[in-house]
């Protein structure tokens, strides 16, 4: 595995960064969408955030990745009979990030018969896909516009119901798949489908930045990194620690804090503003504020959480007007300032 | 021959020690070659193979499918072997060497998008065909672009990250075969990482990228790597002036989108004084866009690079990518349809002229194995056919594909001088109600404007809404209306979308009053009657079509006409932006 950038070491994308962040806070707030040109560290990025991803306890051996003191009756057979038996060995792992990589089979993403033992042995046995792997973590996608429909239309289904069914192959079986959904891509090779899109909860639209002081940055800490990875990432542990705890620390207040009245009424007003179809969108607005809170150490969700999420949460939501020129960015601004000034 | 020191002077020169930097680091570096095919290209090739030394230097044919560029399943060695054999793909087998990609300019989005994500990770991440492996697949990118003038660029993501581009399209002379000892190159890669390039020249390239108007990173960066591999051929540990002219030179000339500010100084690189490149750090670390001296001297030596007719080359090359992304896409769109979009499998026949599906084939044998070798263990003279795979005919998968039917909506316009006096704002709100419904459908549209003599294509087949948009505010009105050759024209660009595998639907907005005829010639009967025969030969096309009649009553010319290419007819008057996109609707159910 080739050593990742470390996610501190990351120069400005201030938005992507938080977006990421609050991911990695509440796996509820649905998703993040990253979505601009080219070598501005996209993939990088998300690559980053797995090591700042906090342990969490696994049944070992299950492929799902089940939480030994939660639900496991929805999980694979061999799970449910050792939860039954109560003997199996509890595992520390980091929140699995997992890569679909393109090109990827369907058999390999929804998971299927297991071809080796079948052929050698004639038993019928599953082989959990990506899907399974990615429960309880994140699941990658890069180029994600690029991807076949058919595989959209499974992530879709699975990302919706937090469960993934298997009816092929004379298999019938279903388990957890409860994954944050992570994208990126170049809206120049092509545009996302409208559906896919509705699907994340936050978006970020990212450019290349045009001044020199960050750009000198970014290529001598490139430059650092590709002559000696090892050594750049040790020079960055003590950043990736702070935030690796920041976010550990978030996670653990994430129940207890409180969202005003008036918060929730601002973010219903911001929403009716921007003109959202249906709740999705008020709903990531409110989880992503209130996860940011929880990184930023406040006690309660206040007006600039709300304020510095909005962006991410609604740019995507914004009623399509195909004739309107003006990039989301600016517009979601322009209701912004509104909504805020009144 | 160590030069790697001095800025290269002729193309061949260029072009041998982009060679030897790729060979010093090929998974950090990359080529883009441009030249014909014809002997020098084949001796450059034949050189950058003698100095890779051995490492991997792989041709990929362009309709190369997932299964070999990525690994799959080995069928011939899965069936001997009784149970799943992988087989490695292409770039797994070209860790460590070249990737040469001939005609790049032609290579489809989807497997450029694959390359670039292996090269990015250095592995391949395969998830297919119930396999899951991660191979290493380091490998550098040699980009053959056969650099005609009115083909497209190679694809934009995979130039991003190439660092060099070489022209042999101008070299008469064939190289000298002076041989190049790899020793040289071998010392070289393991002097590379304790090479190091100060800020200020960091600095310098950052600037200088900016003042040529490169926008992505990745070239300063690559442009860093270029100088740091230059000052290791050269046996130094640091990055000096003349690596950096190198690095300008290979790296960032290419990628020039601006000419930068003109220096008062001489140009010619061959001059500049050799200072140490640490000399006089830069005071301002603002964003004073004032390129220092060291950035002067990048510029210089890079702008000794540029091809003389710069802007007009962009020009022409920005065209030629507009216009070629049109195209990959139906290519793209194309072959798709050839295959159509997969939804699964069932059982079949490969005889049928179906495309069997492998993997769900083996699975479908698997579960009976042993019941099979069995009862084939029982017939005479079958022992030495144990361990074979049994497979049966009933096994058989065949994959399934639903045709993806995607709507050209070719909207013709008349734009003749009784409309404009009429209803020309009405009609173009109408068009731009549909617009909309196009767009949420993901429809393509076109746009075709008839008026004066003749039909003119306002807008070849788009996606982009703010596109079509713009043309149809720009609209130009006047004159008479030819609308047998406005009927001929939208037929025309009909055919050609079933031909790609389209379904068309023309939307006629027209008020019926015909004074043009076909040739050219004003007169009302003729050119009434040859938009009546225009009329009947859409109808037998059986293309859908949608009359729009822009008058201001309902007239009963453009109702007769509706009749006769078999259209639904719309009366503008009567309609508003609801009535219209259910018309459109309407039509679009086959």
């Amino acid at each position: 595995m080739p050593i990742a950038f470390p996610f501190s070491a990351i120069v400005s994308q201030e938005e992507m960064k938080q977006a990421l962040l609050i991911a990695a806070v509440d796996a509820n707030v649905g998703g993040v969408l990253v979505f601009g040109d080219r070598g501005t560290g996209k993939s990088t990025a998300i690559r980053g955030l797995a090591a700042l991803l906090p342990e969490i306890d696994v049944t070992a051996g299950c492929p799902c990745n089940c939480d030994p003191r939660g639900d496991r009756t929805q999980c694979l057979e061999s799970c449910r009979k050792r939860a039954a038996e109560n003997s199996d060995a509890v595992a520390r792992i980091s929140v699995p990030v997992i890569d679909l990589p393109l090109g990827a089979t369907e058999d390999r993403i929804v998971g299927a018969l297991d071809l080796e033992r079948a052929l050698t042995r004639g038993e019928k046995a599953f082989e959990p896909g990506l899907l399974a792997r990615a429960n309880r973590g994140f699941l990658y996608i890069d180029e994600v516009n690029l991807l076949d429909d058919h595989l959209v239309d499974l992530l879709l289904d699975a990302a919706a119901s937090g469960e993934n069914v298997v009816e092929r192959e004379g298999l019938s079986i279903r388990h957890p798949a409860r994954f944050v959904l992570v994208g990126s891509g170049n809206p120049e090779e092509g545009e996302l489908r409208p559906q896919l899109l509705d699907r994340f909860g936050l978006s970020v639209e990212i450019k290349t930045p045009q001044d020199i002081p960050t750009r000198v940055d970014v290529v001598r800490r490139r430059d650092a990194f590709e002559r000696d990875p090892a050594g750049f990432v040790k020079q960055w542990a003590a950043q990736d620690k702070r935030l690796r705890d920041a976010i550990a620390s978030a996670r653990d207040r994430l129940p207890a804090i409180e969202v005003p009245e008036a918060t929730l009424e601002r973010a219903a007003e911001l929403c009716v503003a921007v003109g959202t179809d249906g709740l999705r969108g008020e709903l990531s607005l409110i989880r992503a504020a209130r996860a940011l809170a929880c990184l930023q150490g406040g006690d309660a969700v206040g007006e600039t959480h709300l304020k510095q999420v909005a962006p991410s949460a609604l740019r995507h939501r914004l009623r399509r007007d195909p004739l309107d020129e003006a990039g989301s960015t600016v517009r979601i601004e322009r209701v912004l300032a509104e909504v805020f000034t009144s | 021959m160590n030069d790697a020191g001095k800025p290269p002077k002729s193309d061949w020169d260029a072009a041998i020690l982009a060679a030897r930097i790729f060979a010093v680091d090929p998974c950090g570096t990359g080529i883009c070659v441009r030249a014909r095919p014809g002997p020098q290209r084949d001796e450059w090739l034949a050189m950058l193979r003698r100095l890779l030394n051995g490492q991997p230097c792989r041709k990929m044919p362009l309709g190369i499918t997932d299964d070999r560029l990525l690994g799959g399943l080995d069928l011939s060695m899965t069936l001997a072997a009784g149970r799943p054999v992988a087989e490695r793909g292409l770039l797994a087998d070209t860790d460590g060497g070249a990737l040469v990609i001939p005609s790049a300019e032609r290579l489809a989005p989807g497997l450029a998008a694959r390359i670039s994500s292996v090269h990015d990770l250095g592995e391949v991440r395969l998830e297919r065909d119930g396999l899951a492996q991660r191979l290493p697949a380091r490998f550098g990118l040699i980009l053959l672009d056969e650099g005609l003038p009115d083909e497209a660029p190679p694809s934009a993501s995979l130039l991003d990250r190439t660092a060099m581009q070489v022209d042999l399209a101008q070299i008469r002379s064939g190289w000298d075969g002076e041989s190049i000892p790899p020793d040289d190159i071998a010392a070289a890669s393991a002097r590379l990482r304790h090479v190091t390039a100060s800020d200020d020249a960091i600095m310098a390239i950052c600037q200088a990228s900016l003042e040529l108007g490169i926008a992505s990173i990745r070239a300063a960066l690559l442009a860093i790597k270029v100088a740091r591999i230059a000052a290791a051929l050269d046996g130094r540990g640091a990055v000096n002036e003349a690596d950096l002219a190198i690095a300008g030179q290979l790296v960032l000339a290419w990628r020039a989108t601006a000419l930068p500010r003109e220096s008062g100084e001489d140009e010619a690189p061959e001059q500049q004084s050799e200072d140490d490149a640490s000399s006089d750090p830069p005071e301002d670390e603002s964003q004073t866009p004032v390129p220092d001296e060291l950035t002067e001297m990048v510029l210089d030596a890079t702008r000794a690079a540029l091809p003389p007719d710069l802007l007009a080359l962009l020009a022409t090359r920005r065209a030629a990518a507009g216009k070629a992304r049109s195209f990959g896409q139906s290519g793209v769109k194309q072959r798709s349809l050839a295959r159509g979009r997969r939804i699964g499998t069932m059982p079949g026949d490969p005889r049928g002229g179906g495309r069997l599906d492998l993997v769900a084939t083996l699975r479908g044998a698997a579960p009976w194995q042993r019941i099979r070798s069995r009862n084939m263990a029982d017939l005479p003279r079958s022992a030495e056919r144990a361990g074979v795979l049994q497979i049966r005919a009933s096994d058989f998968r065949m994959v399934r594909f639903v045709r993806q039917t995607e709507t050209l909506t070719i909207f013709a316009v008349d734009a003749s001088g009784s409309l404009a006096l009429n209803r020309m704002a009405e009609a173009k709100g109408a068009v731009e109600s549909l617009l909309a419904e196009c767009y949420v459908r993901r429809d393509q549209v076109a746009m075709l404007v008839f008026g004066g003599k003749k039909s003119d294509l306002a807008l070849p087949p788009t996606r982009s809404l703010v596109r079509a948009k713009r043309s149809l505010s720009g609209l130009p009105a006047g004159g008479g209306t030819p609308l047998a050759s406005g009927i001929d024209a939208a037929l025309g660009l009909a055919q050609a979308a079933r031909g790609k595998g389209q379904t068309p639907l023309i939307v006629l907005l027209t008020d019926g009053r015909a004074n043009i005829a076909r040739d050219g010639r004003a007169g009302r009967q003729t050119a009434r009657d040859d938009a009546i025969a225009s009329a009947r030969i859409l109808r037998a096309s059986g293309v859908k079509t949608l009359l729009i009649d822009t008058s201001p009553r309902p007239d009963p010319r453009a109702e007769e006409l509706a009749g006769c290419m078999g259209a639904i007819y719309l009366a503008l008057p009567y309609l508003n932006s609801g009535a219209l996109s259910s018309a459109v609707k309407q039509a679009r159910i086959p």
